[in-house]
């Protein structure tokens, strides 16, 4: 086992008795959740930036990369914000609100198709290694170690240079990050079930082992997996981005892309550091959203923060 | 090593026959622990038979491995668990686990960890009747439903849809029974079930579970430290130490004329109501650490006032005192009140 093993999950919501009687556990973690600021806060980021992405079109003044107005940007000075242009324009005279407004689509699509696919797999893996045990756990655990020890950003060069660049090699990079991740996390949230009670107490009932681990430890471990989830997302957004920024993202220029938009905000940092402003700002935000919202519901299932 | 035990009821055929079971843990790095060292004792259907004895005597472990539920590594079980002329040991595990829940059930000790935390009360109990019956789902409702009211749940209906943690310790080890007797099980082993319960609940729900069990005439192995319990529910007694039966008798038997030290030496500590005020506990002197092996004599003699040499050679037999013979003579058979002593209690006369 490597070091990782310690960093054990905190337990499951076991729901110990609490002052919340008559609520299931699930409600009584989303009522916690729902009094925590700092998780309302993260949730509102959250609920902007994918309403932001859903709504885009409707949002944005202007089509996205159309180089509308290319002719009043000159090489020395880009326009800033003007009652037209709210923010201004982008270094290839397109308008730089609507330019972030569409980047949200990009980071949203990607981060969560990416999260979900790391999510899925990862669970698959952790469930085969947590609840069969055995070789199976072996064989399952030293594959997702060689997953582990590959550098992402380096994993993430390999797909584009096999794949290609665009936004399939940059998703498949960042779920086969994730895959690790999750993969361990539900193998030790299994492992952590295996000998409770009320296991032995499904097992002298007689109910069959797949059932036993689908039906029963599988729910109990899920709320660590569904708070690294959350926070994972937040990496995913930053990585969108960085892997973007060093040229790994779509090619095409008409999809805008936060990233991308930093890249061609460096060559004029001086003259309208608001190219470069805006989007990392919007980078940063998202991040923290996904962040505060993950940490807070880390706290309402965790049973321990009952107060 | 153990030699045959002298049958008691060779005409008819028990329900649960343990027999020489014995149970080793072997850990790497450490030397091999025997939990349970030769335990033999039978159940006949209908009967409540009490395994009583103080921790780490293997009462637990006997249970364990008469489900089937030891994990299997690191641990060696040997003997023979005949249930209804079936060894369940050899078994394989897939056939086990299809009469566990179905023909033989437990409940367990502590009611506030037994029960899924995050799944309704309602989907505990009807996952073990989709698990061996044919009913439907409406069907599995309503016999859920009537489970409940059996074991004197007040509001079934709401019941169902809650969670365990709503619930307090008494009712949910009524739940965890209710769950135990759903498939109609001939054989309930109830595993200390109300040491985790308050005391003035402790006999509500040990009345509940053996006034269920005598009513569908199932057969109940009930295991315990508690003599106090025993003395309310049980037909017969086995008396475990350290891993083996040191006596096994009928309730009034054992209560009247204790055989085995170990016996008289725990009836001797119960608190009495109507000692002198002020009269000290008399508890059985030293722990069960302080044990020979059973090759070396008997496991008790460190902690019994009464042994001398001949307590120390191996082998000492689980068989009738020569007083129960003597006041049996006469009648059929052996006496059933046997002790695994050299030195019995109220023998000398």
């Amino acid at each position: 086992m490597s070091a990782l093993d310690a960093l054990a999950p905190p337990p499951a919501p076991t729901a110990e008795p609490t002052g919340e009687a008559g609520l299931g556990p699930w409600a009584a973690a989303w009522r916690r959740l729902r009094r925590n600021p700092s998780g309302i806060v993260g949730a509102v980021i959250v609920a902007l930036f994918v309403l932001v992405a859903v709504l885009a079109p409707l949002l944005a003044p202007y089509e996205p990369a159309t180089g509308e107005w290319f002719g009043e940007v000159t090489p020395t000075s880009v326009p800033g914000p003007s009652p037209e242009h709210l923010l201004g324009l982008d270094s290839f005279g397109s308008d730089l609100l609507t330019q972030l407004l569409y980047g949200a689509r990009s980071s949203l699509v990607i981060g969560v198709v990416s999260t979900a696919v790391g999510l899925a797999v990862g669970a698959v893996l952790g469930i085969l290694a947590g609840g069969l045990g055995g070789w199976v756990d072996t064989v399952v655990m030293r594959v997702v170690d060689i997953l582990l020890s590959i550098p992402s950003l380096l994993l993430a060069v390999s797909v584009a240079a096999v794949l290609g660049r665009g936004q399939w090699s940059i998703m498949l990079a960042i779920s086969a990050a994730q895959v690790p991740i999750f993969a361990r996390l539900l193998r030790a949230s299994l492992l952590a079930q295996r000998g409770q009670d009320y296991v032995v107490a499904l097992r002298s009932l007689g109910l069959r082992h797949r059932r036993i681990v689908v039906g029963h430890m599988l729910p109990n471990s899920l709320g660590p997996v569904l708070v690294q989830a959350t926070l994972v997302l937040a990496t995913a957004v930053i990585e969108v981005a960085a892997l973007s920024f060093l040229g790994l993202g779509a090619a095409d220029p008409a999809v805008a892309e936060w990233g991308r938009m930093l890249v061609t905000a460096q060559d004029r940092l001086e003259q309208a550091p608001q190219l470069a402003l805006y989007p990392g700002l919007a980078i940063a935000v998202t991040a923290l959203g996904f962040t505060l919202l993950g940490e807070a519901l880390r706290e309402a299932l965790d049973p321990r923060s009952d107060r | 090593m153990s030699q045959p035990l002298p049958e008691t009821a060779a005409a008819r055929r028990p329900l649960l026959e343990v027999e020489d079971l014995r149970v080793r843990f072997s850990r790497r790095g450490q030397p091999p622990t025997t939990a349970v060292d030769g335990v033999s004792f039978s159940v006949d259907a209908g009967e409540v038979v009490g395994l009583v004895g103080e921790s780490g005597c293997g009462k637990s472990v006997t249970s364990l491995a008469v489900m089937g539920l030891l994990p299997e590594r690191g641990t060696q079980v040997s003997g023979a668990v005949r249930f209804d002329g079936t060894d369940l040991l050899t078994l394989s595990p897939g056939r086990l686990a299809a009469r566990r829940g179905k023909d033989l059930a437990m409940v367990f000790q502590d009611p506030m960890t037994s029960l899924n935390p995050v799944l309704t009360l309602g989907r505990q109990l009807t996952e073990v009747l989709k698990a061996h019956t044919d009913l439907d789902r409406a069907a599995r409702r309503a016999e859920a439903l009537d489970l409940l009211g059996r074991v004197g749940i007040p509001d079934p209906r709401r019941r169902l849809g809650e969670y365990p943690h709503q619930l307090s310790g008494g009712m949910r080890q009524r739940v965890l029974i209710a769950v135990a007797l759903a498939c109609s099980p001939r054989l309930i082993i109830a595993d200390e079930p109300t040491t985790a319960l308050d005391v003035t609940i402790q006999a509500q729900v040990l009345d509940l579970l053996t006034t269920l069990v005598r009513e569908s005439g199932t057969a109940m192995v009930l295991i315990t430290h508690d003599l106090g319990v025993v003395a309310g529910t049980c037909d017969r007694v086995n008396v475990l130490y350290a891993g083996r039966v040191v006596e096994s008798a009928s309730r009034h038997d054992l209560f009247a004329r204790p055989r085995h030290r170990y016996t008289s030496g725990l009836l001797a500590a119960v608190p009495r109501v109507d000692a002198p005020e002020g009269s000290p506990l008399q508890p059985v002197p030293g722990s069960v650490r302080d044990r020979l092996e059973w090759d070396a004599g008997c496991a008790f003699l460190p902690r019994c006032g009464r042994g001398d040499d001949a307590c120390r050679t191996g082998g000492i037999l689980l068989a009738p005192t020569d007083a129960d013979r003597a006041r049996h003579a006469g009648r059929p058979g052996h006496p059933d009140h046997e002790a695994r002593c050299v030195h019995p209690a109220g023998a000398t006369t």
